[in-house]
């Protein structure tokens, strides 16, 4: 993985595509300012930043998504300003996103040719498009037939598949945006030989990553964006990882885990005893203690999140019992386990955890507002403002946001900012954080190891899952470790090593 | 802002705050009544101010309840059939001629009761369905409309019931006492929905009902009551139809479910849920008048009426995306 890659950079020639000075601002803010760099034909250029920090906007811009407000790109020597999607497909530009635009109930050739399928007399001709999309298929070295229907294949395997349609339109630039965060590691190691391929017959690549290992094995060029700026290019060879960070950041990050001051007590908040549900988890058993934050790892699943929704009530279980300060909680829903002190940050923030149209003021107060209302149920609104400022204040949420602004329209380390301001806001005993830091930037993962350490402190107990485990060896005073619906593993504090954790996380070959 | 105005530079300053203003469909109302009045005759006069206000009142009454339910992103397509068989079973309790308390001192509060507990009765059928057996509200409200209507046709013989005690009919004839009711519940949903607990929770569960449900919103029960409250409005408003007619008409409203739906949408109420304000649906609801009642008196027919509304309609809709539109780029 830590090859340099050689530099194989012929710096005379013309950039495929350069910036010059790009602009351009939404609601009033500047998210980019001055924005140039180039990219050229044969090189892998990684671009990375903090979430917010600009990355996806210059993108949209080059993809013909939107328009920038001031400066302009040059493609090939010439200017350069697509007015739509097609037009910069039709430029050379093959756009590969986070969440793949693949139409899953469609087969791999009807997914290539989706753009223009070859026809004869008028209809589309099946022989023909089965012909050029094996061939291609060959070269991206994917082994289904062109008839697979896409939701067949795997994450990895649709990756390539999107490769293989940028190849069909002939793309000359090819820019992937996190496109390894659903991988396993063997597809991972198949996609990077693919992206060294497509450089050395001369496609330029934009490779956007919160991976900075992976853009340092793979990338020739970097840019580093920070609120919308440029604040570090060059070849990859003057970068190392810490000085990524740190020019990404903006501050030298000189202990990532807080350490947290106070110490869990002895007394039991909340008590499971035997939770099964068939299907989901088995005879799980734990305590969880005031002011301890206790991990669970495992793998995808293993039963985390559907331990966690039992837990909350929001799916039931056949047998056992969960007790908070010694009430049982088994009948209860969601509703009434929240009046208890209970507070659940789930997985999925956009599915299940925000309001993404309404506004930041709106979701912070939708849990707690039952508090601040009289005896017509009329909510006080002096109240409810002055309970915004201050949870806004306490997740230092950014100050660029409006109490009136959509969520939606926030980054997601804001966003899940916002989703724990809601619930520290009711003031919660017993705090279930499902990936809490999930698809957020460095800068925000500080931020919510902070506000975790503060809950402890205030004497909460914390339910902490992650798939990250060095996470939870920084974070939690003890770990368990989940593996086909049961508890495989507790782990006490000073025995924690990633090894015993991953074993205990495999053990049983399963899923290997 | 400076860069939100350079992109919308193409828009006149005036034009675009206009365009967002939350009072829009409000100053489109004077604007048409002004560019209306030299062509329709008659127009603008407190005769035709009275027949206007007369036909809007039950319309905005059921508007207002629809309004609810497009929050929570359902749709009620019953509420016209409600008002139909409220109409008729109110009107066969007080009737005069053959009423079931004919002469009776209490026939008229008993036929009120009546027509208030069957819109009640129905919405509660409709949440029960939605909210419990977790049939898509479309489906639940269609059958609904289906059973209703045609039930109130069967038990009526498809006939007209008049005779309705004076008492009853001013309650609609008198504008002063309608106009005192619609304004009551509509001013009364208004602030139910922007002030109180509950009307968070309406936009919670229409905006997103998984995240509300995981932030102790309890999404059945206010989904329940929505489609009690909307069946319940669409019974009041069978009362001032009712009493403004005169009769009990297993037709009653039969024609007006789009404009309802309509209005609403005019107002600014998102289909999708999660998006709309009572203030819109009045606004909505007064410009649609307005539309029918300028063409009626230019002598159009009902059926090209219906045209010109519909075109309406999808223009308001075109404004409204437009309008998110800017929107999003200027904030």
């Amino acid at each position: 993985m830590d090859e340099n890659p050689p530099m194989r950079v012929d710096r005379l020639t013309e950039p495929l595509l350069a910036f010059r000075r790009i602009d351009k601002g939404f609601f009033g803010v500047k998210v980019l300012e001055g924005v140039s760099f180039e990219v050229h034909a044969g090189c892998a250029l990684g671009l990375v930043g903090e979430n917010g920090a600009g990355k996806s906007t210059l993108m949209n811009i080059v993809g013909g998504n939107l328009c920038a407000d001031a400066g302009e790109m040059r493609w090939n020597g010439g200017r350069y300003s697509p007015r739509s999607p097609r037009e910069a497909e039709r430029a050379g530009v093959a756009f590969i996103h986070q969440e793949l635009n693949l139409f899953q109930n469609l087969t791999i050739a009807e997914n290539l040719f989706i753009g223009g399928f070859p026809r004869r007399l008028g209809l589309i001709d099946r022989r023909a498009m089965g012909e050029r999309a094996r061939a291609v298929l060959r070269e991206v070295r994917l082994e289904h037939g062109p008839d697979t229907p896409v939701e067949r294949l795997s994450a990895g395997e649709r990756q390539l598949v999107e490769i293989a349609k940028a190849m069909m339109g002939e793309a000359r630039l090819i820019i992937l945006d996190e496109p390894t965060t659903s991988l396993t590691t063997r597809e991972t190691g198949r996609l990077f030989e693919m992206v060294r391929q497509l450089r050395e017959r001369g496609l330029a690549l934009i490779y956007i990553s919160h991976n900075l290992e992976q853009v340092r094995a793979l990338c020739d060029d970097l840019v580093i964006l920070r609120d919308g700026q440029v604040v570090g290019s060059g070849a990859m060879s003057g970068f190392t990882l810490d000085r990524m960070v740190s020019l990404m950041v903006g501050r030298e990050i000189t202990q990532f885990f807080p350490t947290r001051t106070s110490r869990p007590s002895t007394e039991v908040l909340l008590e499971v005893r035997g939770v099964s549900q068939p299907g989901m988890v088995r005879a799980v058993t734990f305590e969880l203690h005031r002011g301890e934050v206790l991990g669970i790892s495992g793998l995808m699943g293993s039963g985390r999140s559907e331990l966690a929704r039992i837990l909350f009530g929001l799916d039931d279980c056949s047998a056992g019992e969960i007790r908070l300060a010694g009430e049982c909680l088994n009948p209860l829903p969601p509703r009434e386990r929240i009046a208890r002190g209970m507070a659940f940050l789930t997985e999925d923030r956009r599915a299940d955890g925000l309001c993404l149209e309404a506004s930041v003021g709106d979701n912070i107060t939708l849990v707690a507002l039952g508090r601040m209302v009289g005896r017509t149920k009329a909510v006080r609104r002096e109240e409810a403002q002055a309970a915004v400022r201050r949870m806004r204040e306490a997740v230092r949420l950014t100050p660029g946001a409006r109490d009136g602004q959509p969520v939606k329209t926030l980054s997601g380390g804001n966003q899940q900012k916002v989703v724990l301001a809601k619930w520290i806001l009711n003031e919660p005993k017993v705090f279930i954080l499902d990936e809490p830091t999930r698809g957020i930037d460095v800068g925000a993962k500080c931020e919510v190891y902070r506000l975790i350490n503060e809950l402890a402190g205030r004497g909460a107990g914390v339910l902490m899952i992650s798939s990250e485990v060095e996470e939870l060896i920084g974070m939690c005073d003890r770990i368990l470790v989940m593996n086909r619906g049961a508890i495989g593993d507790s782990i006490e504090p000073g025995q924690f090593d990633r090894e015993r954790i991953l074993r205990s996380a495999l053990h049983s070959g399963v899923l290997a | 802002m400076a860069i939100g105005m350079r992109v919308d530079g193409w828009l006149p300053g005036w034009l675009k705050r206009g365009v967002l203003s939350d009072h829009l469909i409000l100053w489109l109302s004077v604007a048409y009544v002004l560019g209306m009045a030299p062509w329709a005759t008659g127009f603008v006069s407190v005769s035709n101010a009275q027949t206007i206000l007369a036909y809007l009142l039950p319309v905005l009454v059921v508007s207002v309840g629809l309004t609810l339910v497009l929050i929570i992103g359902g749709i009620d397509l019953s509420v016209t059939s409600i008002i139909a068989l409220a109409s008729v079973l109110g009107a066969k309790v007080m009737s005069g001629e053959d009423g079931w308390m004919a002469g009776n001192a209490l026939a008229v509060p008993v036929g009120v009761l009546v027509m208030l507990a069957v819109g009640l009765g129905l919405g509660a059928v409709n949440g029960f369905t939605v909210a419990v057996c977790r049939i898509p509200a479309f489906i639940a409200t269609l059958t609904t409309m289906m059973f209703v209507s045609g039930f109130a046709i069967w038990v009526t013989l498809s006939r007209k019931i008049g005779g309705l005690p004076a008492g009853f009919v001013m309650l609609g004839q008198n504008l002063w006492v309608a106009t005192v009711m619609a304004v009551a519940v509509t001013w009364l949903a208004h602030g139910f929905l922007s002030r109180t607990l509950y009307g968070r929770w309406f936009y919670a569960v229409g905006q997103n009902a998984r995240a509300a449900l995981v932030s102790g919103v309890p999404v059945g029960r206010v989904t329940f009551w929505t489609y009690v409250a909307s069946g319940g409005f669409a019974g009041l408003s069978a009362i001032l139809f009712t009493a403004g007619l005169e009769t009990g008409n297993p037709e009653m409203a039969r024609d007006n479910l789009l404009d309802v739906v309509g209005a609403v949408v005019i107002g600014g109420t998102s289909l999708y849920g999660g998006r709309g304000r009572v203030l819109g649906t009045v606004f909505g609801v007064l410009f649609l008048a307005l539309v029918d009642n300028s063409l009626n008196l230019v002598g159009l027919t009902f059926y090209t009426i219906t045209m010109v509304k519909g075109g309406v309609i999808l223009g308001a809709a075109l404004l409204d995306t437009a309008r998110t539109r800017i929107l999003a780029r200027t904030g």
